[in-house]
């Protein structure tokens, strides 16, 4: 075959490719088709990774017009090429495999972060072949930036997650340091496009720049946002593959990048929908940190009402209906098969049972539909926040499992609180409350929960895998 | 001025390329519901693992006797692989609990 006819065929696998991605997310869109779209994305991205190392043409512009010429590339340069994808999936297969279903938000974080990395090696490498040429250095150095931003916002990201860094952390005065130092990194990177510097010394300074931009960015968030700033960082590595895609006019690179890009772009504000809050107030905002928001507990407090298993069990074995609530807590304890159990027990002796998913629940915003879906509980007893809300007043018994900020009614009623204006489960209509925690410590907004002083709550303490196991053998009995 | 005006006249095709792609990514996931935002935020993040396309072009047009650039590309596409393999397979493993029971 010609060079020119491998050419195109390189460009018909990205056609394909480009195609795949798009009808893949598309069908990832709706639970029937997401796995099959999921897969069919897969096929492409394979097909165009396969086209990129075997067809090696460049097109290049004579005097009679366009030629299109083979590379020869040294057999051992084959060999590392091979050698790292064989590394990357294994580690990559095996990674994905093992983790946990609780660690999913985490390793979402952390692969993105590798992309990022990868955007930012391919701007370190690119920039001395390009010097002079101001459009591809635009490309290289804003990939170089935003690949680096993200690479080390997810790793923050996935530290918070892990829980190795829990706290916020913030300088005095961080939003002006941040900005400053954003305006600082990009003055930079403009001066390495526009000076004609060769500087390698300069150009790894850049990178560093980029490095610690991406942490101040995401350290200050608390754990609740976290969410929010993966899907950001999502976006961010979709513009950096973009600027790659521009950098070697490789379409294949441009679709994937802008598509994540703008999509993550939309899911973010979707996510910051979900909780009734702008974007710029989860970047800048204060939300779960320390400071004087959180130190200021509601002024009336009434009296905590503890309950034993036995009393729980009763309670549930004699309503009509009962809504479960499930939070992080629920996914830290690995709860979501006894919770399952508990449910069919309650179905079996005629209790209707819903499970109340607010859109933010877990680290995630869908985590605790994987979570419970796991675990084989029906997709349709699962219902969102408006749904179930006007159905709480006829609902006996609602049982909040490790959930805490998603049920706090300060966000309804007390205009200081950090998280006033998010969308809540309104469970304090409902006639009963059992709140099932580890212990009285905050959320991870930090902040104190009214729900748990109502007279009509009464508190469940304990591990929810072993207070709920409790609770089935204590239900069995009756 | 003129160099920004020519700029955009030169790269007309992937200018409009751009802007079409911003609205198809919108498009495609506008109305999904909460409960697939996760394995969704997971798919797209493996889609932007086309990244290691590029590392593949820098590993195949590198000098052979640069030691730093061949470790950096290694590094790149081992990385790049990591989010392709990665961010399929654990999006697989998400969405294989919502098939139908």
């Amino acid at each position: 075959m010609t060079p020119e006819v491998l050419y195109n065929i390189r460009t018909i696998t990205y056609i394909i490719a480009s195609a795949t991605f798009i009808i893949g997310l598309k069908r990832m869109g709706n639970a029937k088709t997401a796995r099959n779209g999921n897969l069919i994305a897969a096929v492409g991205m394979t097909l165009a990774i396969i086209a990129s190392i075997f067809i090696h043409v460049n097109k290049v512009q004579t005097e009679t017009g366009v030629a299109f010429e083979q590379v020869e590339t040294p057999g051992f340069i084959y060999s590392l090429i091979f050698a790292a994808i064989i590394i990357g999936t294994i580690i990559g297969w095996l990674t994905a495999k093992k983790v946990q279903m609780t660690k999913m938000p985490e390793l979402v974080s952390m692969f993105n972060g590798m992309g990022g990395a990868c955007a930012a090696l391919i701007g370190l490498m690119e920039f001395h072949h390009n010097t002079g040429n101001t459009g591809a250095l635009i490309a290289i150095v804003l990939g170089l930036i935003i690949g680096s931003v993200s690479f080390s916002g997810s790793v923050i990201a996935f530290l918070k997650l892990n829980g190795t860094m829990n706290k916020p952390v913030r300088l005095p005065s961080y939003n002006i340091i941040n900005t400053l130092v954003m305006i600082g990194v990009f003055a930079f990177g403009a001066y390495m496009i526009f000076s004609g510097t060769e500087s390698s010394t300069l150009l790894y300074l850049l990178f560093a720049a980029a490095l610690i931009y991406g942490i101040l960015f995401t350290i200050p968030i608390g754990g609740a946002d976290m969410p929010v700033v993966i899907s950001l960082l999502n976006s961010f590595t979709g513009l950096a593959a973009a600027f790659g895609g521009f950098l070697y006019d490789n379409k294949v690179m441009l679709t994937g990048g802008i598509l994540v890009g703008s999509a993550g772009t939309l899911l973010t504000l979707v996510m910051c929908k979900a909780m009734n809050r702008p974007l710029s107030n989860v970047i800048f905002g204060a939300f779960g940190g320390g400071g004087a928001s959180a130190g200021d507990g509601p002024d009336v407090k009434g009296s905590i009402k503890d309950m034993s298993v036995a009393d729980a069990a009763v309670l549930l074995n004699y309503s009509k209906k009962v809504v479960i609530v499930p939070g992080y807590g629920l996914a830290v304890a690995q709860a979501q098969h006894i919770i399952h159990e508990l449910e069919m027990l309650l179905e079996e002796r005629g209790v209707e049972v819903k499970y109340a998913i607010h859109p933010v629940a877990g680290r995630m915003p869908g985590h605790m539909n994987v979570l419970l879906a796991e675990s084989n509980v029906d997709y349709g007893k699962l219902v969102e926040m408006e749904e179930i809300n006007p159905e709480l007043e006829q609902t006996d018994v609602v049982l909040v499992v490790g959930a805490n900020d998603v049920v706090n009614p300060a966000a309804k009623t007390d205009p200081s609180s950090p998280i006033y204006g998010m969308p809540i489960l309104e469970v304090d209509k409902a006639k009963h409350i059992i709140v099932n925690k580890r212990s009285m410590n905050a959320g991870y907004a930090g902040i104190d929960n009214l729900l748990f002083y109502d007279p009509k709550t009464s508190m469940l303490f304990g591990d929810a895998k072993k207070a709920l196991t409790e609770l089935v053998a204590e239900l069995k009995t009756m | 001025m003129t160099e920004i005006i020519n700029f955009i006249g030169t790269h007309q095709e992937i200018i409009f390329f751009i802007i079409l792609s911003v609205f198809v990514g919108i498009e495609v996931i506008g109305g999904v519901p909460t409960v697939l935002h996760t394995p969704l935020m997971s798919g797209a993040n493996a889609i932007h693992g086309v990244v290691i396309v590029g590392a593949i072009i820098v590993m195949l047009n590198v000098d052979a006797n640069d030691y730093v650039a061949l470790s950096l590309g290694f590094l790149a596409v081992v990385l790049g692989t990591l989010n392709v393999v990665g961010g399929f397979v654990v999006t697989d493993r998400m969405l294989e609990m919502f098939k139908k029971k």
